[in-house]
């Protein structure tokens, strides 16, 4: 049996390559969720809008990327972004672009079931009292979508947090990155892989958990 | 912006076309993918089971365990440690192809979902059904076997579907261990051929046709499996 050292970790370790690596990976988590809510709640609105174009569009989108892995599409961002901006653009930033993108297409799917669960009397209600379509998204549907789904966003958000390490495949610093380049460093790759193993699922368990609390929470209020 | 397709018959430096090399990628994806299939169908079909013999507090948490562990670790994450870690403090496993460790760790993690899918389909089925089996003079096991296991895998087959999908498209992170598959590739070739348009729209036409697939593989399991008038009909995928 071969034998790891984890003696190396220390709080140098922490402060000089992991919180560097945990900072990128939470803002990247935060944006795109942000973001891809954003976005994606408005391809659910063009797909039950009932405008054949429109919601092809959306079909079309949310389909396509749903269909293909997460790297490729990592890939694909980072090799058009700079022909299509016409300037380079760090990983980073094409990082941030692509999870947008890419989380959108789940999301909408979130959002729309979210929608779809609104009774139509609700709806039918808005327009009685003179509403337009926008107040009546905005006022009625979206906030009650929004709530009924809030526990399944939160384990999609949970899901982007670990999809974040793949952004490894262009080499933007996240918090895999910090663990990689400190055991690249100090010559202990092994332990650095284990010390990530390690705090990813603390990380996510404990968000997972209290998606859990939050959920039977959620369920005895109705 | 001109496309130059012929970049496929091209020669790769070492005697086979692009286009043999993409093939025999596709393969890869398509051999990690299947051999992941099998070991996650069976771990979480058992996990799943276990979970939901409440006589036996231990076993459903050693279960629970299980997927929590294999759930909450990013996949990319699980096949360092498959590859990198593992062999390193059991020295034995250092003799195991890269292909084999990719494949346990891609199977476990997507075991850990499955395993859920089947939990929730055995406690989705009206509880008088085990009853029954058990009033009759069936064994626990046998009960699980030709009552519960068989209503719930009808009713879980479309989760089922998008999960075997969702393995596929996670087959991709073996690029992170230098398997030789499709993302590999696409990002080798894009290096060497500085075509990138061409080869990436290959390899993502490759990946959502495998997808495809996969899915009217699973449509067609469900059609064969269903049972007339036992559950009202499902369709596969989206």
């Amino acid at each position: 049996m071969g034998e790891l050292d984890l003696s190396f970790f220390s709080y140098d370790i922490i402060s000089k390559f992991v919180l560097k690596g945990l900072y990128f990976s939470t803002e990247l988590t935060i944006g795109s969720t942000i973001g891809g809510v954003i976005l994606g709640t408005v391809l659910a609105l063009m797909r039950l809008s009932g405008t054949k174009t429109l919601s092809w569009i959306a079909v079309i989108y949310v389909n396509g990327m749903r269909s293909i892995p997460l790297v490729m599409v990592i890939l694909w961002f980072f090799l058009l972004m700079p022909t299509l901006i016409g300037h380079s653009i760090g990983a980073e930033t094409s990082a941030f672009i692509t999870f947008i993108a890419f989380e959108a297409a789940f999301f909408s799917e979130i959002m729309r079931a979210g929608i779809q669960s609104i009774s139509k009397g609700q709806v039918m209600a808005a327009q009685a009292l003179g509403m337009t379509y926008a107040q009546n998204m905005q006022l009625v549907v979206l906030p009650q979508a929004f709530r009924n789904m809030l526990p399944v966003l939160m384990t999609q958000t949970i899901v982007l947090f670990q999809d974040t390490s793949l952004v490894y495949a262009i080499g933007a610093y996240d918090l895999l990155k910090g663990f990689v380049t400190a055991g690249k460093i100090y010559g202990r790759p092994e332990e650095a892989y284990l010390l990530a193993t390690v705090v990813y699922f603390v990380i996510c368990f404990s968000l997972s958990s209290w998606v859990k609390r939050l959920q039977a929470k959620i369920s005895i209020i109705r | 912006m001109t496309w130059e397709w012929q970049v496929f018959l091209s020669d790769d430096g070492s005697g086979r076309t692009y286009f043999e090399w993409i093939i025999q990628a596709w393969g890869w994806t398509l051999g990690v993918a299947a051999c992941a299939w099998v070991i996650a169908i069976s771990i979480g079909f058992m996990v799943g089971t276990l979970r939901t013999a409440t006589k036996y507090p231990v076993v459903v948490t050693l279960g629970n365990a299980w997927v929590e562990v294999f759930r909450n670790i990013p996949i990319l994450v699980q096949v360092f440690l498959w590859y990198f870690v593992l062999p390193r403090v059991f020295t034995s496993m250092q003799q195991w192809p890269g292909f084999v460790l990719v494949v346990i760790a891609l199977g476990f993690f997507t075991s850990s979902r499955i395993a859920e899918q089947v939990k929730a389909g055995i406690n989705a089925l009206p509880k008088g059904q085990g009853m029954a089996a058990l009033a009759m003079g069936l064994t626990p096991l046998q009960s699980y076997r030709y009552v519960i296991l068989p209503m719930a895998l009808r009713i879980i087959l479309p989760p089922l579907t998008s999960e075997s999908m969702n393995l596929l498209k996670n087959s991709s992170v073996a690029f992170a261990v230098s398997i030789p598959e499709l993302t590999m590739f696409a990002m080798q070739a894009q290096e060497e051929t500085s075509r990138g348009i061409e080869i990436y729209l290959a390899v993502t036409l490759l990946y959502a046709l495998s997808a495809f697939l996969v899915n009217r593989l699973m449509a067609a399991l469900e059609r064969h499996l269903q049972i007339p008038g036992a559950i009202p009909s499902i369709s596969g995928g989206h």
